[in-house]
């Protein structure tokens, strides 16, 4: 085989994968709204489901001696919500969504500070006997 | 920061919470897990500041937000007594709810920010989990400041009732319904404003029927509302830490209902339509109040000398050791009683007090190291071999009626043998009944002695007799 034919043959497979490339991306783009509306859900939803099953056995393992604490926890982690309030106080077009970013911050970071606070509280004061 | 990299700082987060959970399982780790969900916090905290268009302006409106509610948070925190733990956790939990409305109303006013849409065109599905979090996050608010207010007596305890409540609620809720599906078609600002107020009344509808000492299932349970609108906020503005989160308290609050259900033998409906312990004390004269041996009183002097001889001694504690804040002289009672020889365990009921693990909290405060307290069905087979069980401002949990008279509203619960020990102590105000509208026949046993005054007072008088 010389090198023109070679090359030929090169050029010639190139241009046949760039055909395939764009073919595949002609698929991806006319799948893509339909993957976009169902995927992100179902997703999400998978591991909503998971998490619950998690919780679900690590709350069983709590001893009934720390549910107090494990209220404060909880309680505290579900302030997480301060994710979407910073999300919204810090990035959104609009002076109403702002301010309604703010007071979410600024109540979540009452629970955040409070449910910890709290619970660091009442977990030191649980000791052994002797000690 | 990108995608990705704020995509892992979530993982990460999750994680650390599920640990927090996780430490729980003993008190030795439970420290070490409180200080993992500190960090998780930190970290998700940190990472959403570093979101691409975050503004100078808009940094500096979130930490004056941390800051206010950071101090807020940690004042009250430090300065709460552990006896009003309950309306604590129940103000938190309206706060986390409020926050949901809030952020909801945020992603509501501007879509692009959260990619749901545009303002006006939001996607179907997301205002379908927009109006979830919206609503169980209005609920969360308005039925814990209700809980809040009986708990620390700032209402009633007492269930409020009328005619056609439940059918009220029922109504209601179907309207919320209706307005969420017509929401979701039109997208309407009114319709988004209408779906909180409504939310905001039905939760004040669904708690006030609900009475007092049912309060540790309506903490528990509002525990899990909040998680279940942190969830759905979740999923509104698509954040798998808050998915997550939401899920793992849903899980706990729904499990903390569960077993504080079973501690009473009724079922979370039972519960939630309320209405329990309404009768007060009308039932206590029951019909065969003639025939029934005379109570024997005795004094603090008289229980001081037979602890004295005893070898083994249970505390039984309720709520009303709460009220009268007698945890700490108990405490110093369980000391002298040591000293004379004396084994000291405390034997705690599921639904003593007002909220999961009241007791243990309390008696914590005091000192009681935590290994000289016990469940239930841990201790239940010590009875039958103890000399002494003392059973201060407890009354339901200790009545042998849930064993034996099918009749009696709390057939079935499970219940301290207390009457297996040799004697018995109630320190009590009075002859009344109990929560639940029943006689304790406990009381007319005739190993039953009654030391009637106040828990404080009383414990107080054993303590100056036992230093004699």
């Amino acid at each position: 085989m010389n090198p023109t034919e070679l090359a030929n043959q090169a050029t010639a497979a190139a241009h046949r994968a760039l055909e395939l490339a764009e073919q595949a991306r002609r698929m991806a783009e006319a799948a893509a709204p339909v993957a976009a509306a169902a995927e992100p859900f179902l997703y999400l939803l998978t591991i909503f489901l998971l998490a619950c099953f998690v919780g679900y056995h690590v709350v069983w393992n709590v001893t009934p001696a720390l549910h107090s604490p494990l209220m404060g926890v909880t309680n505290a982690i579900s302030s997480v919500i301060v994710v979407g309030a910073i999300l919204a106080a810090g990035t959104a077009d609009g002076v109403a969504a702002r301010i309604f970013g703010f007071l979410a911050v600024t109540l979540a970071a009452v629970n955040i500070f409070g449910g910890f606070m709290v619970t660091r509280r009442m977990l030191a004061m649980f000791k052994k006997k002797g000690s | 920061m990108g995608h990705t990299l704020s995509t892992l700082a979530y993982l990460v987060a999750s994680v650390l919470f599920i640990l927090a959970l996780r430490g729980l399982s003993h008190p030795e780790t439970s420290r070490q897990g409180n200080l993992f969900g500190m960090i998780g916090m930190g970290i998700a905290i940190v990472a959403t500041l570093f979101t691409k268009g975050m503004g100078f302006g808009g940094i500096v409106l979130i930490i004056a937000g941390l800051g206010i509610g950071g101090t807020v948070g940690t004042i009250v925190a430090q300065r709460i007594q552990m006896t009003a733990l309950p309306q604590l956790v129940a103000a938190f939990h309206s706060l986390v709810g409020m926050a949901a409305v809030f952020v909801a109303a945020a992603a509501f006013y501007a879509p692009e920010s959260f990619g749901i849409g545009t303002r006006g065109h939001i996607k179907a599905a997301s205002l379908v989990e927009m109006s979830l979090g919206l609503a169980i996050g209005a609920i969360t608010f308005s039925g814990s400041v209700i809980a809040f207010a009986k708990l620390a007596g700032k209402m009633s305890g007492a269930p409020i009732t009328f005619n056609g409540q439940h059918w009220l609620n029922l109504g209601l809720g179907l309207l919320l319904l209706l307005l969420v599906i017509i929401f979701v078609a039109t997208g309407s600002g009114v319709l988004f404003w209408l779906i909180a107020i409504l939310s905001f009344a039905l939760g004040f509808l669904l708690i006030i029927p609900i009475g007092g000492a049912d309060m540790p299932v309506v903490v528990s349970m509002l525990n899990s509302y909040s998680g279940w609108a942190a969830a759905g906020i979740g999923f509104t503005i698509g954040n798998l830490l808050l998915i997550v989160t939401g899920a793992l308290v849903g899980a706990s609050g729904a499990i903390l209902s569960y077993i504080m259900c079973k501690g009473m033998n009724r079922s979370i409906i039972n519960v939630l339509l309320g209405g329990f312990g309404s009768e007060g004390g009308t039932a206590a004269a029951g019909a065969d109040a003639g025939d029934r041996p005379p109570v024997k009183a005795g004094s603090p002097e008289d229980a001081a000398y037979m602890m004295k001889n005893a070898q083994k001694i249970i505390v039984v504690p309720g709520y009303g050791m709460a009220v009268a804040q007698a945890q700490q002289v108990l405490r110093e009672m369980a000391d002298l009683l040591k000293k004379e020889g004396a084994e000291i365990k405390y034997a705690i009921h599921p639904v003593a007090g007002r909220m999961p693990g009241h007791m243990n909290v309390l008696l914590a405060e005091a000192n009681v190291p935590y290994d000289e307290v016990f469940e239930l069905e841990e201790i239940n087979p010590e009875f039958a071999d103890a000399d002494v069980a003392f059973v201060i401002g407890a009354n339901d949990v200790t009545n042998p009626a849930a064993k034996t008279d099918k009749s009696s509203a709390i057939y079935g619960m499970p219940i301290l043998d207390v009457e297996r020990a040799k004697t018995v102590f109630f320190i009590k105000r009075g002859m009344s009944s109990g929560y639940a509208g029943v006689e304790n026949e406990l009381f007319y046993r005739p190993n039953t002695m009654m030391l009637f005054g106040d828990a404080k007072k009383v414990t107080q008088e054993i303590v100056q007799a036992l230093q004699r």
